[in-house]
């Protein structure tokens, strides 16, 4: 009766007294316990739990990355080297959650440090793609992607530097939402590339994105660079019939699997059918912000592990996994001296013009339609084939993670192989309500092909 | 004759009283409090924490910015500079690279004793967090995280001086300036305020021209650190110049490295060598965007500013017409001349005013009017009794026939201790010359 029922649909559930708050919260640790061992998509259950009715998610309970903050309960960013570490503080994101009485299942899984796109980085084992076990779930917010699509959440928070949220959304089959950069504080995220870092939701549905972002969005005087631009009222927004103007980019299709091309191909005819507009656009090749953002977040992953220098937290260097120790690496010699302005600075000046790029484009259309990922889910120990495997699994998102534009994946089908295929739209910044929008229509238009109700049922 | 001029720029240091520290909320008053009772999760760099800049901090090294007559530059950002060490949070220092809040300043200090004025190129002045503390007790280190991101001032002068003399003025004169400021305590002793000196020495080629270019620079430089006063800053540059001059004379060239002051030992000792420039790997701070500052609000900070010492002296001579040296000892507290300028306003008697301040003749403590009303007491005319003081007189000779004596054998001074007597008897009465008359005539 639970089963694949969407965060709306609980909250009218636990609204109308129909379940209580800690009966829906046993329910999903029930199912935790069956399915979790073999998909690995938790790695801290929450225990010490606070069920209060009230409040925009009253009783929702929710999975939470591994790399927020969360008071007293062990945040390990998949890294042995936080191994034990219980923050002594909350992140801003799961405040504003725990604010509205949202309840919070455990920690998820993910990419040790977020470095990868598969979560088999993680020093605590790699989450399984629940389609199929021996496939990744994409990453690095795996274990929260895995978790919904297989119902051992019914949504969950994750986190993007670039394409972390939207690449394990479509592996998966859920919903992902990037937001744009500021729009949602990153205070209490262990930081990855800090000039990219940005919170947001994987839901089984638009409305539950809407409703998520619409907690966790907004200013935050603990955060210097969240923007003060007040927010919208999300759900409001998809009450709205509008129409818009997509932007098709062929250098945003080259090289897709032909599956994934011929879906985002339909979905296109989808948002034609619903009377979009298209236009032809162009943008700078996606290929060259592989280079820019491997520099720029290698930089500033350098510097920001540089903190776990062995005196605190209990465990040394040695406790790094290697991509950590390459990315420290890589990122040190970019930023040594005589090296900086030939990496980094250059890096930034072809940032400031992958920025124009996107703001000359949506001066022109509403959205740029692509997918977040060109292939789909690839099977376990398949990365280590290659050297720089999540900056070109995450090809096309780079761009948009580099200008901080927001972008959401959604579910339009499966390959074949029975794999979910992900298609995404991206917008101009602080447009969330108007991608929310079009999601939303092109949502009510195809329930996604039933991919993400056939993703639970896989888990009765 | 010198072979050698010293060439010795000073990196200073100024951590400023905020109420919070430089990047969270947590109290910046650390001085005698229990360790790591003031500290949060940004200031401990805990996973996750982000730094938010103290926007009082900011305007405050503005304000010392424009105090120094620097450019107040319309843009700026924080760098991260990364070193890795036990008192270092995050592994990297929020600091300033090549955005300093201020530039290319200048201050001019004046030698009261020799009535010359000088004036020193400031480089930059910039805005970084402190460190925490550490404390080494018997095989353990502690590390105090109460200190961890205070605000922290780094003002850079150019290599103008060229002796010890000149450093510990410029940094006086510094030190009252800040003052002035009410930003620091600049107190050297809780080290709110610290120093680091860069020596060498250039080779004399010619008589004449000694300016020194900056291409011009000897190929080396030792920076001494640890030093707590003003004192030990001149021991330390002197002992420098003659270990450098001894180096030299055997042909070599002194090691470039940092070299404690040992205050104990009255010498510096090696404490590292520093390659060409350590590797701090600088680069924008993502977590703070860049500031751009507005020309009005630059402005105001300029105008904001409080009358300076230097300005205060030249006011006091061209208005009040008072000796440079006494307007140099008025203006070294802000409030001593503040008080002077109070007192002054009433009296109209500048330079007596001056000289009863500068004497302690009459107490500051007492209110500016307490304080006129006594100067108007001790400058009136004395109208002394005759009779009386001429009693008086003998009476004391009477009374002392040693120190009568003493006077006469030759010791000249003890006609003062006489005088005091007899002012004593006479309740102050009396004009002490006249005083001093009659005794001289009494005595002989």
């Amino acid at each position: 009766m639970l089963l694949g029922k969407t965060l709306v649909e609980l909250k009218e559930l636990i609204d109308s007294k129909e379940i209580s708050p800690d009966e829906l919260f046993k329910y999903f640790m029930q199912r935790i316990k069956k399915y979790n061992p073999k998909l690995n998509a938790y790695l801290t259950l929450n225990k010490d739990v606070d069920f209060k009715n009230s409040g925009v998610l009253g009783g929702i309970p929710l999975a939470i990355k591994d790399n927020f903050c969360t008071y007293g309960l062990r945040t390990t960013a998949s890294s042995k080297v936080l191994e034990n570490f219980i923050p002594p503080y909350e992140s801003t994101v799961t405040a504003r959650l725990k604010k509205e009485n949202a309840v919070f299942l455990g920690k998820t899984n993910m990419d040790a440090w977020a470095h990868g796109s598969s979560t088999e980085t993680s020093d605590f084992g790699a989450t399984k793609n629940p389609w199929d076990l021996t496939r990744v779930p994409g990453g690095s917010s795996g274990g929260t992607a895995c978790a919904v699509s297989s119902y051992l959440a019914p949504g969950g928070i994750g986190s993007e530097t670039a394409g972390s949220i939207r690449q394990p959304a479509a592996w998966s089959g859920v919903v992902g939402l990037k937001p744009t950069y500021g729009r949602v504080s990153r205070y209490g995220v262990i930081a990855m590339g800090s000039s990219l870092d940005c919170p947001g939701p994987l839901t089984l549905c638009v409305k539950d994105a809407a409703l998520i972002l619409g907690v966790i969005a907004g200013h935050d005087s603990m955060d210097a660079t969240s923007s003060p631009r007040s927010i919208e009222n999300y759900l409001e927004a998809l009450k709205q019939k509008k129409s818009y103007t997509i932007g098709l980019c062929d250098d945003y299709f080259e090289g897709l699997d032909r599956d994934v091309l011929n879906a985002v191909e339909k979905s296109i005819e989808v948002f034609k059918k619903l009377g979009f507009k298209t236009k032809k656009v162009k943008l700078l090749s996606p290929q060259y912000a592989i280079s820019v953002y491997t520099i720029i977040q290698r930089a500033e992953v350098s510097s920001n592990l540089s903190r776990y220098d062995g005196i605190r937290y209990g465990n040394d260097r040695r406790s790094f996994g290697d991509e950590a120790k390459r990315r420290i690496m890589l990122g040190t010699y970019t930023l040594s001296y005589g090296y900086y302005d030939a990496f980094y600075k250059k890096a930034q000046k072809v940032r400031t013009l992958i920025i124009e790029d996107f703001k000359r484009v949506f001066t022109e259309v509403d959205f740029v339609i692509g997918t977040p990922t060109p292939i789909t889910a690839l099977k376990l120990g398949e990365f280590e084939k290659y050297p720089f495997f999540g900056e070109l699994m995450d090809k096309f998102n780079e761009p948009g993670a580099m200008a901080g534009i927001p972008g959401i994946s959604l579910p339009v089908g499966l390959d074949r192989n029975g794999l979910p295929i992900g298609m995404q739209l991206m917008g101009s910044y602080f447009r969330e309500a108007d991608i929310l929008n079009a999601a939303y229509l092109f949502e009510q238009e195809t329930d996604y092909y039933g991919v993400i109700k056939k993703g639970i049922h896989n888990y009765e | 004759m010198n072979k050698y001029i010293p060439v010795i720029g000073l990196e200073i240091h100024v951590e400023l009283k905020t109420k919070s520290k430089m990047f969270c909320q947590c109290r910046a008053d650390y001085f005698a409090k229990k360790p790591n009772t003031q500290t949060c999760p940004v200031c401990l760099g805990l996973p996750g924490a982000l730094p938010v800049p103290n926007k009082k901090a900011i305007e405050w090294v503005q304000k010392i910015g424009a105090a120094l007559d620097c450019k107040l530059r319309p843009h700026s950002k924080f760098d991260r500079k990364h070193y890795n060490y036990p008192d270092l949070a995050k592994g990297y220092q929020i600091s300033q690279y090549d955005e300093p809040f201020a530039v290319n300043g200048r201050v001019t200090v004046c030698n009261p004793r020799n009535k010359t004025k000088k004036s020193f190129g400031i480089t930059r002045v910039h805005m970084e967090e402190d460190t925490a503390k550490l404390t080494h007790r018997g095989s353990g280190t502690y590390v105090n995280f109460n200190r961890s991101g205070v605000p922290l001032v780094e003002i850079v002068t150019e290599p103008d001086f060229h002796n010890a003399d000149d450093v510990k003025m410029f940094l006086e004169e510094l030190q009252v300036i800040i003052r002035y400021l009410d930003v620091s305590d600049a107190d050297m002793e809780k080290g709110s305020m610290r120093m680091e000196p860069n020596i060498s020495l250039q080779k004399i080629t010619n008589d004449r021209s000694q300016i020194t270019k900056k291409s011009e620079l000897p190929n080396y430089k030792v920076e001494v650190k640890n030093i707590n006063s003003f004192r030990f800053v001149k021991q330390a540059i002197e002992y420098e110049i003659k270990r450098q001059t001894e180096i030299l004379e055997k042909g070599k060239t002194p090691v470039q490295e940092t070299r404690g002051w040992d205050d104990k030992k009255n010498k510096t000792y090696s404490q590292r060598s520093k390659e060409e420039a350590q590797d701090y790997r600088y680069f924008p701070e993502p977590d703070i965007p860049p500031f751009i500052f507005e020309e009005n609000y630059l402005d105001e900070v300029g105008v904001s500013l409080p009358e300076l010492p230097q300005e205060k002296i030249d006011r006091y001579i061209a208005d009040y017409k008072v000796r440079e040296s006494d307007a140099f000892v008025l203006t070294r507290s802000r409030k001593l001349a503040e008080y002077f300028e109070k007192v002054v306003s009433i009296s109209k008697k500048p330079q007596q005013v001056a000289n009863l301040i500068i004497n302690k003749k009459i107490s500051i403590d007492l209110t500016p009017e307490k304080f006129c009303q006594k100067v108007e007491a001790l400058l009136s005319p004395k109208v002394t009794d005759r009779k009386m003081l001429s009693e008086t007189v003998k009476k004391t000779i009477v009374d002392n026939p040693k120190v009568v004596s003493d006077y006469k054998a030759g010791k000249k001074n003890v006609l003062m201790f006489l005088v005091g007597q007899v002012m004593k008897a006479m309740k102050g009465r009396a004009d002490a010359n006249l005083v001093r008359q009659q005794l001289l005539e009494n005595i002989l």
